[in-house]
């Protein structure tokens, strides 16, 4: 049933598959998010009760969906490496970790850049942001755990195990922030209300969602393949790329 | 547990294709090898020639790059528990607590072995430090420190041994009872498996192999 | 020369030595500890001694020293073990790791997490907390200091063959101690008022539980990665 899956754990054909996917997901991250936020930004109807502030979630939206998205790919990547003892799963995990933090840093930019129109202040204890940068540290964790591993092969297990924990921690994390946050402010207002929401709002939204997924995986794709390179430097193919890459 | 009949050249453990990396460096590919019971195989190369990372790939300890470990032609993660009761092994650090005495640190590793019938104060007396039963082993010399480590020898079920520098800090005398119980152990239908960059006198250089990393299995 | 040890035997075994081992190095119990204490006094230096003010936040205070006491005492939890080379020996011993690594948390909760129950009560005086939460104090500690001790283990593992693994340690767990701090916190707050806690006290029970199946295979797994 996962015999295809052993086939691409070898180093050279997962570097081939990446090589391939990776245009596409480039071009048609671009071609989503530039349709995305142009139509969000300047045609998309404006809000009758916040104006044109609201427009902010054309990025914050799609960034904090990501955020989760991507965390989720990084543990289920790691529990496959986990699993399988398949090392490409593990650097697959240690792409994604630094572009989930970043979606995760983008979201609560934001956020915080919202609330200032909305509540007149940068910051609000409220359960999404909180649970956002309760996010962002566990990501910080997992990206300075595998910096400290000398030794890379590792230092992605060892990331990829403090992944599968965050995984496992993080609806209890979410369900903890969101239970804290109705008892210390009983009316929050919320961010989005999806119920009120006009179509012409909404696709933009959808688009721009799935736009920032294939960026995600374009970036992760790119590390991924400089993670190949890097960890089988020694080997005889990567050698030959180089040298065919070098007389270009 | 009876000790087990020696079954001439039966194959107690095998490494299958071991490659192993450490920081971007090959040290050794593809090695393949087989140890039977009544072997002694020394590893032998230079510094930093992956000796102690090919024990602890035996041992189990370190993963390595590709390839096997085998025992019973099974992976030994997937028959940890019976090749670790199988498996006695001695690393660089000796597993000693400097806050116990040599008696309890003895039998400590014992229980964790899961042997139940011991006397520690007889094996002690085997490796000389009679008298130090009680001494705290933080205030023993290097020498006795190693000693109580090698105690664990004198009193094993296990048929495979992978010693990791036996010898460091043992005197003469020490080494040539060492070299005795290796070759009972062997004779037992037992294998050991060691590094050591001193020479031995009782283990003749014919019933010694040799696996010379950098080079290939002679 | 039989192999007929139970599990139970295996366990104590590994108990009882931490717990020898302990003895014979006392600090190592006593500075976390006094840790603990110091930063509690440090609050009402810092905020100033007003009865309200500290009542209002001594569940608080309490138990973010209890996580940074914890934090400070478990960068040690395998560290002296993997130096001497006595966690190798366990990671190859022929009982179950998960076993081995329960009676080696067990008695880390037992040195380091008792009697930071013990003390609370009297700290929880100086701090001026409310009569009515005292058990709700004494509950959440029993329950979730063992919770503080399986989780952070998972980070002490990970990071045990780190040369400077003590801040990175608390990056990694600090998080993962969250739902405990709002639970426990909670419910010490909804005691002080004579509100029911039970609810509380039974989240934190759940956590405890899952933690106690889940949390002894990463150990494992991560003393494995770090031993490699």
């Amino acid at each position: 049933m996962w015999k295809w899956l052993h086939s691409y754990a070898d180093p050279q054909r997962a570097y081939r598959l990446s090589s391939t996917l990776l245009p596409w997901f480039s071009y048609l991250a671009f071609a989503f998010i530039a349709i995305g936020t142009v139509w969000g930004l300047l045609f998309a109807p404006s809000d009758y009760q916040q104006g044109d502030s609201y427009r902010i979630i054309f990025i914050h939206v799609p960034a904090a969906s990501m955020s989760m998205t991507a965390y989720i790919a990084m543990a289920s990547a790691s529990f496959i490496g986990m699993v399988w003892q398949i090392k490409s799963a593990d650097w697959v995990a240690a792409s994604i970790a630094p572009v989930g933090a970043v979606m995760t840093f983008i979201a609560l930019i934001t956020g915080a850049a919202w609330g200032k129109p909305m509540w007149g202040t940068w910051w609000v204890w409220d359960a999404r942001l909180t649970s956002e940068l309760v996010l962002l540290f566990l990501y910080l964790g997992v990206i300075s755990l595998y910096a400290s591993f000398e030794d890379k092969v590792l230092a992605a297990r060892a990331a990829g195990i403090l992944a599968i924990v965050g995984v496992v921690n993080i609806p209890i994390i979410k369900y903890s922030v969101e239970w804290w946050s109705s008892l210390h402010q009983p009316s929050t207002i919320k961010i989005i209300e999806e119920s009120t929401m006009s179509s012409d709002m909404l696709y933009p939204l959808l688009i721009n969602i799935v736009g920032f997924g294939l960026l995600l995986g374009a970036i992760t794709l790119l590390r991924f393949r400089t993670e190949i390179l890097a960890r089988n430097s020694m080997r005889s193919w990567v050698r030959e790329l180089a040298q065919i890459e070098g007389a270009k | 547990m009876a000790v087990a009949v020696p079954i001439i050249n039966s194959t107690l453990v095998s490494a299958a294709k071991l490659t192993c990396i450490r920081e971007e460096r090959i040290l050794f590919d593809e090695l393949s090898f087989d140890i039977n019971s009544g072997d002694i195989v020394q590893i032998e190369g230079p510094n930093g020639a992956g000796k102690t990372s090919l024990l602890r790939i035996l041992a189990g300890l370190s993963r390595p790059y590709s390839g096997t470990v085998l025992f019973n032609k099974k992976p030994i993660q997937s028959c940890r528990d019976d090749y670790q009761n199988q498996l006695l092994y001695l690393g660089h650090l000796p597993g000693v607590k400097s806050e116990l005495t040599a008696a309890e640190n003895l039998n400590f590793n014992f229980k964790l072995m899961g042997y139940s019938n011991f006397d520690c104060i007889d094996i002690l007396n085997e490796v000389g430090l009679s008298g130090f039963e009680d001494s705290l082993t933080g205030h023993l010399s290097a020498g006795q420190h190693r000693r109580t480590a090698l105690g664990r020898l004198w009193h094993s079920n296990a048929n495979i041994w992978i010693l990791d520098e036996p010898f460091t800090a043992i005197d003469k005398k020490g080494v040539i009872i060492l070299e005795q119980l290796f070759l009972a152990h062997a004779n037992r239908g037992g294998c050991v498996i060691l590094t050591t960059h001193q020479d031995m006198n009782l283990i003749d250089h014919h019933s010694l192999k040799k696996i010379q990393l950098d080079y290939s299995l002679i | 020369m039989q192999n007929n040890m139970s599990y139970s035997q295996a366990f104590l075994t590994v108990l009882l030595r931490d717990l020898h081992v302990a003895v014979r190095h006392r600090s190592d119990i006593f500075n976390p500890l006094l840790f603990f204490v110091l930063v509690i006094i440090l609050f009402p230096l810092a905020i100033g001694p007003e009865p309200q003010t500290l009542s209002r936040i001594a569940s608080g205070i309490i138990w973010v020293a209890a996580l940074l006491s914890s934090m400070l005492s478990l960068e040690r939890l395998f560290k002296a073990d993997h130096l001497d080379g006595s966690l190798e020996q366990m990671l190859l011993s022929p009982h179950p790791l998960t076993l081995l690594v329960l009676a080696k948390v067990f008695a880390h909760w037992l040195l380091t997490g008792v009697p930071l129950i013990l003390i609370a009560p009297l700290l929880a005086v100086l701090l001026h907390l409310d009569d009515q939460s005292y058990q709700a104090l004494l509950m959440t500690l029993a329950l979730g200091t063992p919770i503080l001790s399986l989780l952070g283990a998972i980070g002490a593992a990970l990071t045990v063959g780190l040369p400077k693994g003590g801040v990175l340690l608390s990056l990694l767990i600090l998080p993962l101690y969250i739902p405990v701090l709002i639970f426990s916190t909670s419910a010490i707050d909804a005691a002080s008022m004579n509100l029911a806690y039970t609810g509380q006290l039974a989240i934190i029970g759940a956590m405890l539980i899952t933690s106690l199946i889940l949390a002894p295979f990463a150990i494992g797994a991560s003393l494995r990665v770090s031993t490699n």
